[in-house]
């Protein structure tokens, strides 16, 4: 242990080229994790940090899927005095490598060779003009559907493979009285869903072309239509009390036999697990119609720091993060999949190998795509422009038309 | 020396007070009022680019919406409010045996966090599980109670909410109130023969104006800032039926990284609140000189 | 005749004895029933942090506890997770305190004064000054995070106590002193006028005479400042610093995560825990609301 201590410190010394003093790595976190198994997840890194004799100070804010977070991130770095690591995602790494903020990774990510444990389309997003800046923890995925198997039974029906299939499906359901599709009303569901139609209905190339380029055609388009029909058809398939409701609820919807289907990301399982339900027998797991992959990855943004202590911390940090070990534990009791490729996943349950196997195939063929509701695909002024679309519409008796107008629109406003 | 400091002990006791509002309230607003003529994303940048913002800004649905629902709510929560708050405060001053109880019950709703609270309500207002549920047990089967998921009236949820959080401060400032105006008036009106209900309505509220004045001040405060309130019992929703400036002040600010929008919002509803406060405290200081 | 008359008196009596019971009795009828909407909230919120996770999942969120389990109240106390370390809401308190008690302090003292200075010494303008005080009772605080934030990091107070409470005294002084002038004012001129006759100066009759009559105002301001100032969330979040996060904070992260399993037997726990030192408060301060009444005899 000690040993190994004083070798990985006598590594940093040589790796900062200052060469002077090995200062005792030192991190602050900032991060949304707090619950049970996510705090437990983040702690598996904390203890590994402090093994490997670094300081970790920890600052978790939840709530509102980060923006609380983002909120103290702010008068943080305002006050010139900004956590080293920060658990920002997506796009939203760019915005702050264009103010200036995040430093570079670039040894740390060459010296254990990042590029080759990573999907590209992940890795990418990790970079700030070609240089790492941030380090992924995991993949989600986000176009998963869960079901309830006697239910489907009882209806006589199969996982969809198709939305004509759910629709067919969802018909049945309902007619026998019993909740199609359980759901949560608030925005970032709604969004959920609409990126799940809109692969399905559109297609890769339409759902590239619509929700990350902006494409206003696309958004204008007959397809787009097309979805907010399904989206309509899918609002039929809830229950009247949807609105405002916890994912979890929903989830619990499923699990009670009170709702058929959930469309929901891979987080959802966590429910299931912790109410000892196990995948093919309590519940059963599949990707929404469309054969393709949306993923929302989790990274870990380093920020600029002052200090050979915070400088080292970071980046013993940023390997643990790709590290093994971490990866693995890490994704264990967070329900996703590790970001790091080739990752051993005989711990993990079916739900999470199955995503790993689609991972691969979608990585190769290009069907690999970011999330929209969870802001992977484009940032926050956009993904935010469209999320109030789609939840108005979903939430009122907008015509399709309209919607695909009202998108249009506000995309060039957002501008 | 002495006199001098007593002529204007007044303003130097003042002046540390006025110069930290004119830096923190001021200034700050001067600030905001700056930033949003500039195109200022995750961190200020100070280069002025015109009133797109604001432009922006009016050609988004989502921010009428939530401006009517401004209206709408502040109107009715302060109004309903002081109605309740006064009238709580009456029936608790007719010598009840179980005051301090029943002051206790009224006035802790403001003593916990609406982080959990609006979970609480939202579930006691959820049609499955809550009143209309437990109504329809009762055998009223046609009962509806569906305010919280109909996008049309979920806003007056909000309302109820609210009223229940701030009334009970509303009746302690009434009843500080109540209990300071001069007994020996009351008892001379009494003796008079005039009915406890006139005496109520023509000496004894008059005087509260000045409670008037701050329980106006606190809700508009409330209404201004319900943030927390929104975010747990609707999270703006159904879709975004229930947004208040505020939360897309914050939304935007916060979550989509588009400050210099943020504040464009944030102007425009300070704007609106000087329009409405002001002649209130005018009038109301005026008619205090007179 | 006379006998008539009695008669009629006694009758008349009983009349309004039987309407004063009647008003009475729709009294505390009234009253029961505000006191019934008020406390469901909480109601809900104490049955369900006694129940198990399974029951609140399976059962209606609104039933009765089967099984009562307070094993939430441990967990919320002592060993829930708000971040990696699931240490619960006790460690926090004490920062909360430490920030709450001053800011409360500082802002009550200032407003006191303020107030006092505002309405019975008046100058030349200073019922503009305190318009202008008053009108900062509006500023909505999500749009003074990001300026504050420059200017603590520039007066090297970010992250501290110091800069937590510099920033709860300075927007508690406009209501502060808002509820002192306006109590004040039914304070008569003339006792002041008087005062100054016997040579007593500013401070002196603001000890002696303003201070003594002040209880309720001071209680009722007191309830508004720690109320506020406890259960704070976006200050507390946006200008503290892992060391000294508020109790809000921690509650929130209990609370509010966004694709954990949610535990909301623990939630609620939390939620009551965190509220006690505001609800002692009403609890205490109601008792003063009288003893003001009766130290009040000048009132009017």
């Amino acid at each position: 242990m000690s040993l190994k201590k004083i070798l990985i410190g006598a590594a940093l010394a040589t790796s900062l080229m200052a060469g002077t003093v090995a200062a005792e790595p030192k991190v602050e976190v900032l991060h949304w994790w707090t619950s049970g198994g996510e705090a437990a997840a983040v702690k598996v890194l904390m203890d590994e940090f402090t093994a490997n004799g670094g300081t970790w100070t920890d600052m978790p804010v939840a709530g509102g899927g980060g923006e609380a977070a983002m909120t103290a991130l702010r008068a943080r770095v305002l006050s010139g005095n900004a956590p080293s690591a920060v658990q920002i995602q997506g796009p939203a790494i760019q915005e702050w490598h264009e103010e200036d903020a995040l430093s570079d990774l670039s040894d740390v990510a060459s010296a254990e060779g990042w590029d080759a444990l990573l999907p590209e389309a992940i890795a990418k997003i990790q970079k700030c003009e070609g240089k790492f800046c941030a380090v992924p923890v995991n993949i989600h995925r986000v176009d998963w559907m869960w079901a309830n198997p006697a239910l489907l039974a009882k209806a006589g029906v199969s996982m969809p493979q198709t939305w004509a299939e759910f629709n067919d499906a969802a018909d049945k359901l309902k007619a026998m009285g019993i909740t199609p599709l359980g759901h949560g009303g608030q925005p970032w569901q709604d969004a959920t869903i609409f990126d799940a139609v809109v692969l399905g209905i559109g297609g890769v190339e339409f759902y590239k072309k619509a929700l990350m380029d902006l494409d206003l055609d696309a958004l204008g388009s007959d397809t787009m239509v097309a979805v907010f029909d399904q989206m309509r058809k899918m609002r039929g398939y809830v229950d009247d009390n949807f609105a405002g409701r916890d994912w979890n609820l929903a989830t619990a919807m499923i699990m009670n036999g009170e709702a058929a289907f959930q469309i929901m990301g891979d987080w959802a399982k966590g429910e299931f697990t912790n109410a000892n339900k196990t995948p093919g027998n309590d519940y059963l797991c599949a990707p929404t119609p469309g054969g393709a992959f949306i993923y929302n990855v989790d990274s870990f943004t380093m920020f600029k720091v002052d200090g050979d202590d915070k400088k080292a911390g970071q980046k013993l940090l940023a390997k643990l993060i790709m590290g093994e070990k971490f990866q693995t534990a890490f994704n264990l009791s967070k329900g996703s999949i590790p970001a790091r490729l080739g990752t051993d996943l005989s711990a993990f349950d079916y739900c999470s190998r199955r995503s790993s196997y689609d991972l691969n195939i979608a990585a190769s063929n290009g069907s690999l795509v970011p999330s929209h509701a969870h802001g992977m695909a484009v940032r926050g002024v956009f993904s935010g422009a469209v999320t109030d679309v789609v939840t108005n519409h979903f939430n009122s008796d907008m015509s399709s038309q309209d919607a695909a107008k009202a998108l249009v629109a506000a995309i060039k406003n957002a501008e | 020396m002495s006199s001098w400091l007593q002529k204007h002990i007044s303003k130097i006791v003042i002046a540390p007070s006025f110069a930290i509002i004119l830096v923190f309230v001021y200034g700050f607003i001067g600030w905001t009022v700056y930033i949003s003529f500039t195109k200022t994303k995750l961190l200020p940048k100070y280069t002025l680019i015109g009133t797109h913002q604001y432009e922006k800004l009016f050609s988004t649905p989502r921010w009428y919406v939530a401006l009517e629902n401004l209206f709408v709510f502040s109107g009715l929560f302060i109004l309903i409010a002081i109605v309740i708050g006064l009238l709580l405060a009456i029936l608790l001053d007719q010598k009840i045996r179980t005051e301090g109880f029943l002051r206790t019950i009224f006035l802790y709703p403001m003593a916990i966090s609406f982080i959990v609270t609006g979970t609480a309500w939202k579930w006691i207002l959820n049609p499955q599980n809550g009143i209309e549920a437990v109504v329809r047990s009762w055998g009223f089967e046609s009962f509806r109670f569906d305010w919280l998921i109909n996008s049309d009236m979920a806003i007056y949820t909000v309302v109820i909410a609210a009223v229940w959080q701030a009334s009970g401060f509303v009746m302690a400032l009434f009843l500080a109130g109540l209990r300071s105006v001069d007994q020996e008036i009351i008892k001379a009106a009494m003796v008079d023969g005039i009915p406890t209900s006139r005496i109520y309505s023509g000496i004894i509220i008059p005087s509260l104006a000045p409670i008037f004045l701050s329980a106006v001040i606190v809700l508009a405060h409330l209404s201004i800032k319900a943030f927390d309130l929104v975010v747990s019992l609707t999270g703006g929703g159904p879709g975004y039926s229930t947004d208040l400036p505020a939360t897309f002040m914050y939304t935007m600010a916060f979550s989509r990284g588009n400050v210099g929008q943020a504040a464009a919002s944030a102007v425009v509803m300070l704007t609106i609140v000087v329009a409405v406060i002001v002649p209130y405290l005018y009038s109301e200081m005026r008619s205090r000189h007179d | 005749m006379t006998n008539h008359v009695l008669a009629g008196t006694a009758q008349s009596q009983l009349k309004s004895r039987f309407w004063h019971k009647a008003a009475r009795f729709s009294l505390y009828a009234i009253l029961g029933i505000f006191a019934l909407f008020y406390i469901m909230p909480l109601f809900v919120m104490v049955i369900t942090s006694l129940k198990s996770l399974d029951e609140i999942h399976q059962g209606g969120l609104l039933s009765l506890p089967e099984n009562i389990t307070f094993e939430p109240w441990k967990v919320a106390w002592s060993s829930a997770c708000a971040g990696v370390s699931c240490v619960g809401l006790k460690g926090y308190f004490l920062n909360s305190m430490v920030m709450v008690v001053p800011a409360v302090f500082i802002s009550t003292l200032i407003g006191a004064i303020n107030g006092y200075a505002l309405m019975h010494w008046k100058f030349k303008g200073s019922e503009i000054i305190f318009a202008l005080l008053l009108f900062g009772c509006f500023i909505p605080f999500q749009i003074v995070l990001l300026p504050m934030a420059i200017l603590l990091g520039k007066i090297k107070l970010s992250g501290s106590f110091s800069g937590l409470i510099m920033v709860h005294a300075v927007y508690g002084i406009p209501f502060t002193t808002m509820f002192f002038r306006n109590y004040y004012m039914t304070i008569p001129t003339e006792l002041v006028k008087a005062a100054k006759i016997d040579g007593a100066g500013f401070f002196r009759i603001f000890y002696s005479i303003f201070l003594p009559l002040s209880p309720p105002i001071i209680v009722v301001t007191i309830i508004w400042e720690f109320t506020n100032i406890w259960n704070d969330f976006l200050f507390g979040i946006s200008f503290s610093e892992p060391g000294t996060q508020p109790i809000t904070v921690a509650l929130n992260n209990i609370v509010n995560s966004t694709t954990g399993v949610k535990e909301y037997n623990v939630d609620m726990a939390a939620a009551i825990i965190a509220a006690l030192p505001t609800l002692l408060v009403y609890i205490v301060a109601g008792k003063y609301f009288i003893r003001g009444l009766s130290a009040g005899s000048v009132k009017g």
